[in-house]
């Protein structure tokens, strides 16, 4: 018989070795998908290695994929501190995407002193709007938001392409669907010459950082983790829960409505309905690795960062496809949660009458 | 106003509603069982996903349109297990297993296909179910083609209506089944398994949303497409809490969804010049999320739902 039992205490060392034990089964099982598709695994990681760390080219392609992740994965840690379930990610950031080029190219032509913040706040806004309303359908309503949000995401994606064929068109497309480009004096710039590793990821930075400090340090990140822990109990303490709610859904939709800005005024110049890959969804698997803290958020960005780009090159190399990559991150995110689940239990072997008494 | 009403009493109308409402009936029963053991299956998008790919790949390598139903059926309980197995004895968080067995059948799916299939320009396609020619039923005025000029899955979809309201009203299978969602221990108390009646009804449920999945590919198109599920999953989720956990609502929710999808393709070729098209794609999730904040206020959900059980421990 096995018998599930909880571990009285959790060494911090085991802790914090889950995420990245996780990390790495879920690589060594990329080996299963890529023997079945007729590769040799350690060909396949050793390009994947050279793809991410071979150049300085490289490891700027993996900050910037990082950048967007570690917005959003801020979006769904701080949101799901406070049980706030949070799908809606990736609608949010084509919000703020949205935002950002309805007001950076061309409508207000002032300095970039004012445009770059001004752009970064309506774009933050805007993104948590997005977040605030199925928040507030859940308050007002009892609407669940894991299902609002994730319809939501289909909504914004079909307005979004209304936009780009409509007043967000540039007209210099010659017909495509895509936006005019962000003006240059509002542009976040570059980093480093010639790469594309821009200033989304210091923003990025010292936002992680602020979001630590204040989920572990301020009275609001208290009463935040108080209310994700036991609503009841915050209740019961005084805590006003559904303002805590609202702020932590304004907060997680800016974050999420920032990655858009951050793609489109430091990355791609316009928008398209191209822009992000998924990167709503996969800030849920950053999050997760990184046990919803914000610092492990930027860990676990760069690890999944890191394989995305990994696997576009060794796919390059080897003729694989690409979609590999979302193998290991989703593969990543089981693995996780039954580490969590090994961190939390211990499972032992016991003899059938111990169990049966 | 002509206009509609013409549209309304139209055969192809109705039939259309019924066909796309086929695989919403299937995800929405699935889904349902899974809810009413207790356990919330956010697999649905991916396994719905796995049942289009594994359907279609089936019958493609030459398994028959039969075999690639059961293939699916298959694809869809293996992943269903799984989700199973981390929730139910390892009670973990069902909200992020169920986003994770979704990004991971889906990325299995898209590998697969990528794999087998590495540079296609267009999807090769398949000889998908055609519609019934039943004799003399199929030849009705209005519900010959409504009802009896559909294709073989749509009819497996209501039958299936039938016999997930029959187990669960008429037989002591559903007792059990809607005991594990509401009150677990006393399944227990009752010497019965509670680990065994969640990981059984989950994996029947998943089942049951491949198969939604594979009508996708096997009856309303002939190829399979990235992104061809389109959140069809998701509407599902909130479908289930209109329709109360009730096979009866879930297949008239279904019915209403799809009778309104059929009605905006429909108003946009009508009134395409008007207004721009996207406001009618918009539409069916818009009012998804309408009959979940209408539903929501008297939502009985099931009481142990999102809770996990251990043996052994109050």
């Amino acid at each position: 018989m096995i018998r599930i039992e909880p571990r009285e205490n959790t060494s911090r060392a085991f802790a914090l070795g889950v995420p990245v034990l996780a990390a790495l089964v879920a690589l060594l099982l990329a080996a299963i998908p890529l023997l079945a598709a007729g590769a040799n695994p350690i060909t396949a990681y050793g390009e994947m290695i050279k793809g991410v760390f071979g150049s300085v080219f490289a490891v700027s392609e993996m900050l910037t994929r990082a950048t967007p992740l570690i917005f959003t994965g801020l979006a769904a840690a701080l949101a799901f501190r406070a049980k706030l379930w949070n799908i809606g990610a990736e609608g949010q950031l084509y919000l703020g995407a949205m935002a950002a080029v309805a007001v950076g190219s061309g409508w207000l032509d002032i300095s970039g002193l004012l445009l770059v913040p001004l752009i970064v706040v309506i774009g933050a806004a805007a993104g948590a709007a997005g977040m605030v309303a199925p928040t507030y359908l859940k308050v007002r309503f009892g609407a669940d938001e894991v299902v609002t949000t994730l319809l939501l995401n289909f909504i914004i994606l079909i307005f979004l392409q209304m936009m780009l064929e409509g007043p967000l068109q540039d007209p210099m497309s010659l017909g495509w669907p895509q936006s005019a480009p962000i003006l240059d004096q509002g542009v976040l710039p570059p980093l480093m010459d010639r790469m594309r590793v821009h200033s989304g990821l210091i923003l990025a930075l010292v936002l992680a950082g602020i979001a630590q400090f204040m989920l572990l340090r301020s009275v609001w990140g208290f009463k935040l983790r108080a209310v994700g822990e036991n609503a009841a109990a915050a209740r019961h303490a005084g805590i006003n829960v559904k303002r805590s709610l609202f702020g932590v859904a304004a907060i997680s939709g800016g974050l999420a409505g920032l990655a858009g800005v951050s793609e489109v005024a430091g990355l791609k110049g316009y928008l398209t309905a191209d822009l992000s890959p998924g990167f709503g969804y996969t800030g849920i698997v950053v999050a997760m690795l990184a046990g919803l803290s914000p610092v492990g958020v930027v860990i676990a960005a760069l690890f999944i960062a890191s394989v995305f780009v990994g696997a576009d090159s060794m796919s390059r190399a080897m003729g694989v496809s690409s979609f590999l990559a979302d193998l290991v991150v989703s593969m990543s995110l089981l693995c996780v949660l039954v580490g969590g689940f090994l961190s939390k239990y211990r499972i032992l072997r016991t003899a059938k009458a111990e169990a049966t008494s | 106003m002509m206009d509609l009403l013409n549209i309304l009493l139209s055969e192809s109308f109705w039939a259309a509603s019924l066909r796309i409402a086929t695989p919403l009936i299937f995800g929405v029963l699935g889904a349902l069982i899974c809810e009413r053991a207790g356990v919330l299956n956010l697999g649905i998008e991916g396994i719905f996903v796995v049942g289009a790919m594994c359907g279609w790949m089936a019958v493609w390598l030459g398994a028959g349109l039969w075999g690639g139903v059961i293939v699916a059926a298959l694809a869809g309980a293996f992943f269903g297990l799984l989700h199973a197995i981390l929730t139910v004895p390892l009670g973990l968080s069902q909200h992020v297993s169920g986003l994770g067995i979704t990004l991971f059948a889906t990325s299995v799916s898209y590998f697969t296909y990528r794999t087998a299939l590495p540079n296609v320009s267009s999807p090769p396609r398949i000889e998908p179910f055609q519609a019934l020619d039943i004799p003399v039923l199929s030849d009705l005025p209005f519900l010959g083609p409504v009802l009896f000029q559909q294709t073989a899955l749509t009819w497996l979809a209501l039958l299936m209506v039938a016999l997930v309201w029959y187990v669960m009203n008429r037989s002591a299978l559903g007792v059990a089944l809607k005991a594990v969602g509401d009150n677990p221990d006393s399944v227990d108390a009752q010497g019965l398994s509670v680990y065994a009646l969640r990981i059984w009804a989950i994996v029947a449920g998943s089942a049951l949303m491949a198969l939604g999945g594979a009508f996708l590919t096997m009856s309303a198109f002939d190829a399979f497409f990235f992104g061809m599920v389109n959140g069809r999953g998701w509407v599902c989720i909130a479908l289930v809490i209109f329709a109360s956990w009730r096979p009866g609502k879930a297949l008239l929710g279904a019915l209403l969804f799809g009778a309104f999808d059929a009605l905006q393709v429909r108003l946009q070729t009508e009134m395409g010049a008007l207004v721009p098209g996207q406001v009618f794609l918009m539409a069916p999730y818009i009012l998804s999320i309408i009959a979940l904040v209408i539903a929501a206020r008297s939502a009985d959900y099931p009481r142990a739902l999102l809770t996990p059980w251990f043996k052994g421990q109050r």
